[in-house]
């Protein structure tokens, strides 16, 4: 029988529906990969073998009178960050010790509705801050990319680390992850997958743990653009339960898939060219250019000229939103409690015992310049850079520009435990550079692989789109997997 | 702008984190590196600029004022780490 690991979830459901295999002989290859991986990836921090067995089981059930739902029986992965019912949701902090939720959330509640069985929760950064997925309480996840000849464990990028691991090494066939500054987009890239963040207001928060409201968005990690446009459109929905969910149906997103790019106008901004970028970045971003020219699309320069700023204003911002959402881990409703003399020594206790460095450091960061006598000269005007930056890419849609293309990150995947990464936190924020614009502007972004670099090793390209306009993300994507191909590690683990 | 250990300290307590002395100095450094990279902002023109309060461009959902769900106090206390009769226990706070 040929491995069932191998398959992509627009196979497997086509397979499934033909009864060539069941789901549960599905789930059970993915629980073997797993079983077999996770004590050199760490992906996942949780694996619910038993209830996905159950959930394959009812699958199968229903596959059999031929019913069943557009995910019918297909194995996935979800983030720690999204609440699911009864099982482990800690954002891989050691502040949630032991919570459980009682509810799903409601993008993980749209899966299990359309039929997705469900693996286990996925190792990420301490509440997706963090480029590396380093910061976890669980430890580093371990990218499935090695150097060429070297034997070197390597980042997979962060927060959806455990994500894009566990896709790239077949331990599930898709995964949710979330993206506040290029936390889908840059590991996605790191691993040689497909990664898209859709337009703010597209997948519901309900449910998933805050960490900068006006920018976190849910969105899938997969192998191929079908397959992200397949899981969108599960995921996806309008949620009265979160008031920044937009009142717009979700499209059919894989009619987009296969059609013609002919006449889109795609805009490469000047501005994503910084300085001292690798040229291998340089080369990979002009191969993609000359894709699209080659299929018809046409190609116009546009400039951009706040996309520097992006990052600055993200660490005011998102810091900021952090320090306020964080403020309800207390050690009074849910996870860890450390013991004080008083009520405010009970709080600061807990606090420093179970947060990370690297969230303390942003929760600080996020209360000073909230603090009395700096709103103004931070928030307010990273506020208004934001602006800018989103006039920027009015501009471009204005201009008739449908994408713009750009390089997804401004390297590959790194070392675990890089010294020079870990010696100044402003190096290791630089990864999310070419992505965390898009989050500032609340628009669609798609990470799709596109070659490999000397080493070896995985690089993407981005994809920036008009809001709500995923379908063209993912009818554009499609072009530039046809002409790179896709990317598989070669396999040294367990 | 740039801070200095006390304001780290003071700013640690504003976040109820307790911070010992090695922590506040070492995180004066880490934090003064995060803010002088946010100070290039000082380089935009932001004159009659409006802050952007929300990307995308709707008016809050709004719906009737009404009970939608409740009755879950058992649900709501399940997870903390001291209850009793479906309260909270807290160390006292009022003598």
């Amino acid at each position: 029988m040929t491995d069932l690991t191998k398959l992509t979830i627009a196979e497997a459901r086509d397979g499934l529906k033909n009864k060539d295999y069941t789901s549960l002989e599905l789930t059970e290859a993915f629980i073997g990969n797993i079983e077999a991986a996770n004590a050199s990836l760490n992906a996942y921090v949780t694996v619910t073998a038993d209830k996905a067995r159950d959930m394959a089981k009812a699958s199968d059930a229903k596959l059999a009178k031929g019913d069943g739902g557009a995910l019918e029986g297909i194995p996935l992965g979800i983030k720690d960050l999204f609440a699911t019912k009864g099982v482990h949701t800690q954002a891989c902090s050691h502040i949630l010790d032991g919570f459980k939720p009682p509810y799903d959330s409601t993008v993980t509640s749209n899966l299990w509705a359309d039929g997705a069985v469900m693996l286990g929760k996925l190792n990420m950064d301490e509440f997706a801050m963090g480029s590396s997925n380093e910061t976890s309480y669980y430890g580093p996840v371990v990218n499935p990319w090695r150097k060429q000849g070297s034997n070197q464990d390597l980042v997979p990028g962060g927060s959806s680390g455990g994500s894009a691991t566990a896709v790239a090494a077949r331990m599930c066939m898709g995964a949710t992850a979330t993206d506040t500054g290029g936390s889908i987009r840059q590991p996605a890239a790191f691993t040689g997958t497909v990664g898209i963040k859709p337009t703010y207001g597209r997948c519901s928060r309900w449910g998933v743990v805050a960490f900068a409201s006006s920018l976190d968005q849910a969105g899938p990690i997969a192998h191929t653009v079908r397959d992200s446009a397949i899981l969108l459109k599960s995921m996806a929905s309008v949620d009265p339960k979160d008031t920044t969910s937009v009142d717009i149906e979700v499209p059919d997103y894989e009619a987009a898939i296969g059609k013609s790019v002919k006449g889109l106008k795609i805009g490469i901004p000047a501005e994503y060219r910084m300085d001292g970028m690798p040229g291998e970045i340089e080369e990979l971003w002009q191969k993609g250019i000359q894709w699209l020219k080659d299929a018809g699309a046409e190609i116009v320069d546009i400039s951009m000229p706040h996309t520097k700023y992006a990052l600055p204003a993200y660490y005011i911002v998102a810091p900021a939103e952090a320090s306020s959402n964080l403020a309800r881990y207390d050690g009074v409703r849910y996870g860890l409690r450390v013991p004080g003399k008083d009520i405010l020594e009970m709080y600061e206790n807990t606090r420093a015992e179970g947060f990370g460095e690297e969230v303390k450091r942003r929760i600080l960061i996020g209360t000073y310049v909230l603090s009395a006598g700096y709103y103004d000269a931070y928030y307010l005007k990273a506020q208004k850079v934001r602006t800018l930056i989103k006039r920027d890419f009015d501009l471009a849609w204005q201009n008739g520009v449908d994408a713009i293309l750009t390089p997804a990150t401004p390297s590959a995947a790194f070392g675990v435990a890089d010294q020079e990464l870990h010696s100044d936190p402003v190096r290791m924020y630089l990864n999310d550079i070419f992505t965390v614009t898009v989050n500032m502007a609340g628009l669609p972004g798609i990470s799709v692989p596109a070659g490999l670099d000397k080493d070896g090793l995985p690089l993407g390209l981005q994809l920036i789109g008009k809001p709500f306009d995923e379908s063209t993300l993912f009818q554009v994507g499609q072009v530039l997997e046809d002409a790179a191909g896709s990317f598989e590690p070669e396999k040294w683990w367990g | 702008m740039s801070v200095d250990t006390d304001t780290v300290k003071r700013v640690a307590h504003l976040a109820r984190i307790k911070v010992s002395e090695e922590d506040a100095t070492r995180m004066t450094g880490e934090l003064n590196a995060i803010l002088g990279f946010v100070e290039q902002l000082d380089e935009v023109n932001i004159d009659g600029v409006e802050p952007l309060n929300s990307v995308v461009e709707q008016t809050m959902k709004k719906r009737p004022d009404g009970v939608t769900d409740g009755n879950k106090a058992r649900d709501i206390i399940a997870n903390a780490p001291a209850s009793e009769d479906n309260f909270f226990i807290v160390p006292k706070v009022v003598e």
